[in-house]
């Protein structure tokens, strides 16, 4: 079992100069390149930039929430549901329908950071770029099936954009991202049914990209990759493709049966009709548990591969870290009752999903633990990527162990619902998901775009996004301890000093994106040229081993990756 | 982190209200009296408001309200609402104290320590094996004896955490005794009716109190006497201190959330099902929660309040409202007491009639449950 890669020489690739081939290298014109595509890379860069399109707005909206959220009182709630009525052609609305507007936010917030945001960065874009290249293989299993995963996405944020247009002062989807019955059966119009459509759209893309993901993983690794030989990257979307395909399904049949509780008089949620709300939640959650696994696991691969990259020094116990990830993945379908503590669940029931949800935290300690102990021993170098990788364990950590906190049943009463809750989940997300997105990002752009991006501003970038996103989430505890409701446009006053704070800690983070922004337009076209390998001996994937950027068509002669000899010491 | 010393704060607190609450109950329709630990500067309105129909008759007959409605006990704002300070809200029920205690605790301690830990290991890889510090790095990639440690060691923090917590749950889900009292609460889009089936079944509806320059004509806003903004409510739950009280929750629309962070207590009230717990409130107060979960434009408007009381009072709270005391045996003599003397005579009455469900053991419960007999609780 000692059988790994992952030592510095071990992709001694024979991979032939490929980087010769120009015959083969003509790119279609440009409607066919990116309309058309079935080329891996392109695709990545489109699900790339779709990703940083719906995090703008996804990221505005936070803005919006917290401004109207740093004073008691509603300060511009009704201004901005005026406007929004105007532009649907009514008059003024009522303070009700600005609160609605309220919920609306909230729900587009969280639909459009986990579904059109981390996941398409994640998988579609990362998954797609490096997946094959990593595995040393020419494209994915199925191009044109990439291809519409890819092109599902529009319609599917489409549908969501354009859902509060709709329905009149009272449109707009406010269900929550949970799109809980009967508030969602309830609500008229036809916005929560085109929310309902739009992730029936974005489920079936990524279902088609999981399986396109698990058939190239399994067939189409260069000569010599035995599975243990791949990289944690490759490991990371492999089990994440997993999740896709077992977890999405379940929400499809949770949100058709809300479709037709809605439109044809099902009453599969409807207790008045024999149905019952709780069987939602049941459904929702054995899908959404795993969906936040899905949102962090290809960080995790990220972050393995960056933290070996910079220490110069191969990922310490590798086995245990790619089984880490298998454990994760499976136990994270037997844990999702935790989301539904307070639901009236019977004590059996409690425990079991009290003490099954610690057991996560066991995997999960292993791979922080591990990460250490890469660098244990090291030469690290603090380039942008590793700073955020750094960044991330550290708040992955804080995130993780309030999880340890509402894992409890009986402490979660107290919790659940609260902004307790909402810190905890963005420290895993916002602080643990987005960090290892952009360490992923810094990492790879030379890669991507040839060039080299500044170093100056990367790290200005982390320190100023660290500074903020902790400004803003790190007091979220405190008012959840003092009992702050979510999902509320108002508040009473004595929870103004820290919601004041959270606010300023946005405008932090803010200032740091614009940053990113600027750092991403300066080096896409001013940045020095990247070589092959920006990173040195502690590169040893096989995507360094390739120019930058990569030609259009790799790996036509497959690459051989050497016995796993090396590392045996 | 400090957390605020809860005992301290409980007991004063107690003291407090459990002398304003008499002072109510003798004289209803009294301004409240002055207590010296009451910050919040009172407006007057209600007792202003009170006067021209201070004689009116419903007032004398609901000792926890003054006669326009507006309460006579004094809220405590470090207590049963939420404070600017950091930590969780005291705790007035023995399974909140407990779960307070265990978050506090071991639970604080892991979040602390875990956290510190990482961040030292992170610092020392960082400050010792940098490349200036250590140009050339090791090629260590194994070492069982530390998988085997740093995979066995979160193993052992988990069920030294998990035994507690079980525990919790055990004694969360003890069922209340046989004398516990029933509070229904029922969620509405947007408010909240609960009912007394214990108590002859009376309904109360408890709105939101919107502000002065929010409310429409006629309508009573709200006071700082009724509580803070958006927590403070038109009719408050009257509950009895020290006795078990049994909460069922259900909805009439979709689902909402009763909860009251200082009880420790959050129950979803799910259309279709009756959801239960229980509760025994060890102080006198006036304790604030809010729906917990999203149910609309009004989510955030349906606060929940909770007034806890002396036994006594809360039987005279309960024949004012036509229904009879808790452990009285007949539905109907209740209403016909007399307010002054319900408690007594429905102590006193033959448990003969057919429709009494409640076990003739019962009727000794008022006295027991007062002395604090709080079994499981």
């Amino acid at each position: 079992m000692s059988d790994i890669a992952l030592t510095p020489n071990a992709f001694e690739a024979h991979h032939g100069d490929h980087e010769h081939h120009h015959d083969a290298d003509h790119k279609p014109g440009f409607f066919a390149r990116w309309f058309m595509s079935t080329n891996h890379k392109d695709i990545g860069t489109l699900y790339l930039i779709f990703a940083i399109t719906a995090g703008i707005i996804g990221g505005t909206i936070s803005g919006l929430m917290r401004a109207e959220l740093m004073h008691p009182g509603i300060q511009y709630l009704g201004y901005w549901a005026n406007t929004l009525n105007h532009i649907r052609g009514g008059g003024d609305v009522n303070i009700d329908q600005a609160r609605h507007l309220w919920n609306v936010l909230v729900t587009a917030h969280g639909l459009i950071m986990v579904f059109f945001m981390v996941m398409p960065a994640m998988i579609g874009g990362f998954g797609n770029w490096f997946v094959p290249l990593m595995i040393g293989a020419p494209d994915m299993a199925f191009p044109r099936m990439n291809n519409i995963s890819f092109w599902l996405l529009i319609p599917s944020f489409t549908l969501l954009l354009a859902s509060p247009f709709f329905g009149g002062a009272d449109g707009g989807a406010g269900t929550g991202w949970t799109v809980y019955a009967p508030l969602s059966t309830q609500e008229a119009g036809p916005s929560v049914d085109m929310a309902i459509l739009s992730l029936h759209l974005a489920g079936a893309s990524s279902i088609l990209g999981a399986i396109n993901f698990i058939t190239t993983i399994f067939n189409m690794r260069a000569p010599g990759m035995t599975l243990h030989k791949m990289p944690l990257f490759v490991w990371s979307v492999l089990v994440t493709a997993f999740l896709l395909l077992l977890a999405l399904p379940v929400l499809a049949a949770a949100i058709t049966m809300l479709l037709t509780d809605r439109n044809f008089g099902t009453t599969f949620f409807q207790a008045d009709g024999g149905g019952d709300p709780i069987l939602y939640q049941h459904l929702f959650w054995f899908f959404g548990h795993p969906e936040v696994y899905i949102m962090i696991l290809p960080g995790f691969g990220m972050v393995s591969q960056i933290i070996a990259t910079f220490s110069k020094k191969p990922v310490f116990g590798y086995l245990g870290m790619a089984y880490a990830m298998v454990a994760i993945g499976v136990v994270g379908f037997i844990v999702w009752a935790h989301h539904m503590f307070t639901t009236g669940l019977s004590v059996n029931t409690k425990m079991y999903f009290t003490a099954a949800t610690m057991v996560i935290a066991v995997p999960t300690g292993i791979k922080i633990f591990s990460w250490i102990a890469t660098m244990w021993g090291g030469s690290l170098t603090f380039k942008t990527p590793m700073v955020w990788a750094l960044g991330f364990i550290f708040m992955f950590t804080v995130g993780g162990v309030t999880g340890v906190v509402l894992a409890n049943g009986g402490v979660d009463d107290y919790m659940q619902d609260t902004y307790y809750v909402v810190a905890h989940f963005h420290y895993v997300l916002s602080l643990g998901a987005v960090f290892s997105l952009f360490a992923g990002f810094y990492y790879w752009f030379p890669k991507m775009s040839g060039r080299m991006y500044s170093e100056f501003l990367g790290h200005v970038h982390f320190w100023v996004f660290f500074i903020g996103v902790n400004v803003m989430f790190f007091p979220m505890h405190a008012l959840g301890w003092q009992g702050m409701p979510r999902r509320i446009p108002d508040y009473t006053p004595q929870y103004e000093p820290f919601n004041h704070l959270a606010t300023v800690g946005y405008m932090i983070m803010a200032a740091g994106m614009v940053v990113f922004f600027v750092n991403l337009i300066y080096s896409m076209f001013f940045g020095k040229k990247a070589p092959d390998n920006p990173w040195g001996e502690g590169a040893t994937t096989l995507e360094w081993t390739l120019s930058s950027p990569p030609p259009f068509h790799q790996f036509e002669t497959l690459p051989v990756i050497d016995g796993g000899d090396s590392h045996h010491h | 982190m400090r957390f605020i010393g809860v005992k301290t704060a409980m007991l004063a607190a107690g003291l407090m209200l459990a002398g304003a609450s008499q002072a109510a109950a003798q004289a209803p329709a009294a301004p409240p009296p002055a207590t010296a630990a009451t910050p919040a500067a009172t407006t007057a309105a209600p007792a202003t408001a009170a006067t021209p129909d201070a004689k009116a008759a419903p007032a004398a007959n609901d000792p926890m309200l003054a006669v326009d409605g507006a309460p006579a006990m004094k809220i405590d704002p470090k207590i049963g609402q939420p404070t600017e300070t950091i930590g969780l809200q005291p705790q007035v029920t023995k399974n909140g104290e407990r779960a307070a205690n265990f978050h506090n605790g071991p639970l604080m301690w892991m979040v602390i320590i875990i956290s510190v830990f990482v961040l030292i290991l992170l610092l020392v890889v960082i400050l010792r094996f940098n490349r200036r510090a250590n140009p050339v790095a090791s090629k260590t990639t194994h070492n069982t004896l530390i998988e085997v440690v740093w995979t066995l060691v979160p193993v052992i923090i988990l069920v030294v955490l998990a035994i507690p917590s079980i525990g919790l749950l055990q004694a969360q889900f003890t069922p209340p005794p046989k004398n516990a009292i029933t509070l229904k609460a029922t969620g509405n889009q947007w408010y909240w009716t609960y009912s007394y089936p214990d108590n002859g079944g009376f309904e109360i509806t408890a709105n939101i109190l919107k502000e002065k320059d929010e409310v429409a004509a006629g309508e009573r806003p709200r006071t700082d006497e009724d509580g803070p903004r958006l927590l403070a409510v038109d009719n408050r739950v009257v509950l009895p201190v020290g006795v078990p009280i049994r909460l069922i929750t259900t909805s009439a629309d979709v689902i909402h959330s009763w909860a009251i962070p200082a009880f420790w207590i959050k129950l979803d009230a799910v259309p279709g099902r009756l959801n239960e717990t229980s509760f025994t409130i060890e102080r006198p107060g006036i304790y604030f929660g809010q729906c917990s979960e999203l149910c609309g434009p009004k989510h955030g408007y349906m606060p929940i309040a909770v007034e806890a009381v002396p036994l006594d009072v809360y039987n005279k709270w309960v024949v004012a409202k036509g229904g009879k005391p808790a452990g009285a045996a007949e539905p109907a003599a209740a209403p016909a007491a007399d307010n002054a003397a319900a408690p007594a005579a429905a102590n006193a009455s033959a448990p003969a009639d057919a429709n009494a469900a409640a076990p003739a053991d019962n009727m000794t419960a008022p006295d027991n449950a007062a002395a604090g007999n709080s079994t499981g609780q």
